[in-house]
């Protein structure tokens, strides 16, 4: 087989994609449909568990309802700052959309805190995994210390799923980031790692989970050091796909985990 | 490189720009209220069953909203929807083959 070189000027033809749109987009989109079996795969999981145990357990009371629904208004208030971001991307008004990005980030990090304190709630409470660092002195006297040794499968399932889309938000804002402020970011996303593993205390699984940002910190810095480009509005699209995607994914986790588990009194 | 980054740069402007910001207000309040029905019948303590049909009812309408316009798939070219949506649904509802193995846990009782 010959080699052809084409010249740098000559314009080059493409073939027109089948799906109508840029491959970076479509990238996404699989990555997305990927990721959807892993949510589908671990809500399939909870349902399971749920169907197949008689007695379940209903930790939620009125504060966590509101609390998860505060966290639900803050990931939908994210997705329309998200879109905002976008369309002012589109219109090339660079300001707006570093501004919007950082509203959706704002809105993210909300999410995350709130989410933080409920499962630092409960773990008070006695729902514990047995990999969780144990709880100074162990004399909690809550209502579900013995739901981890009745029904496994409820910390298990509860503290993956949500644990899992906790991470995809964080790894979100930490996206929307690079794509907001570039290399600016990196000093902003050391000083979160330091915050929220200097500010947790040793026995809290998020003292340990903090080092995500530190991983998420050195491949940035790689990704780019080694990369350094303007992001651009199809970059800013493709950010708000993932986004989008984990706004998605709380719509289910939020009536199945939260709504189907609660105790009205 | 550059003409083709402008390429899509404008491809991006002529998908996001062919419809108001007002659109994305209404479905984000759409959402809202969605979300607030949810909450209000979790209050109304009804029939587990009775309340899974409607949580789930909701949500994929939620879901709906998002991805058709949030993501904006509404605007792509039906190969892109067809293929994708298709493919994604087919192997969600694959997974629910486990399911009646959960029921036969209830009525048999684990050995």
């Amino acid at each position: 087989m010959a080699d052809v070189t084409l010249p740098h000027d000559m314009p080059a033809v493409y073939e027109p994609s089948l799906f109508g749109t840029y491959s970076k987009k479509i990238g996404m989109w699989l990555f997305l449909m990927s990721d959807s079996l892993t949510f589908g795969a671990l809500l399939y999981a909870y349902s399971y568990g749920r169907i197949s145990t008689p007695n379940w357990p209903t930790p939620f009371h009125s504060e966590s309802i509101v609390n998860a629904t505060i966290m639900t208004a803050f990931l939908l208030t994210s997705s329309l700052t998200m879109v905002l971001a976008v369309r002012a991307s589109a219109e090339g008004n660079a300001k707006a959309q570093r501004l919007w990005l950082l509203a959706t980030m704002a809105c993210g990090m909300g999410f995350v805190i709130l989410h933080g304190r409920e499962w630092s709630k409960l773990i008070a409470e006695g729902l514990t995994l047995p990999v969780f660092p144990k709880l100074p002195g162990q004399a909690v006297a809550g209502e579900f210390v013995n739901v981890a040794k009745t029904v496994p499968q409820f910390p298990a399932t509860f503290f993956g799923l949500t644990g899992m889309h906790m991470l995809h938000v964080t790894l979100g804002v930490v996206y929307l980031g690079v794509v907001a402020l570039r290399r600016k970011f990196i000093p902003i996303l050391l000083i979160m790692w330091l915050v929220a593993w200097l500010g947790t205390p040793s026995y809290s699984p998020f003292h340990y989970g903090a080092h995500v940002l530190l991983v998420a910190a050195v491949v940035c810095s790689i990704v780019l050091w080694l990369k350094p480009k303007v992001y651009d509005s199809s970059d800013v699209e493709v950010a708000g796909l993932y986004w989008h995607f984990v706004d998605l994914v709380w719509m289910f986790i939020f009536p199945l985990v939260y709504l189907m588990s609660a105790k009205i009194l | 490189m550059e003409a083709f980054q402008q390429a899509i740069a404008e491809q991006v402007a002529e998908q996001q720009l062919h419809h108001g910001k007002a659109q994305f207000f209404w479905v984000w309040g759409a959402l809202l209220a969605m979300t607030a029905i949810e909450v209000y019948l979790t209050y109304q303590n009804l029939q587990p069953v009775r309340m899974l049909t409607i949580l789930m009812g909701l949500s994929l309408v939620k879901a709906a909203l998002i991805i058709g316009y949030f993501m904006h798939m509404k605007y792509e070219i039906s190969q892109m929807k067809w293929l994708t949506m298709c493919a994604l649904v087919a192997c969600l509802a694959l997974m629910m083959i486990f399911f009646p193995d959960a029921l036969r846990i209830l009525s048999l009782g684990v050995k």
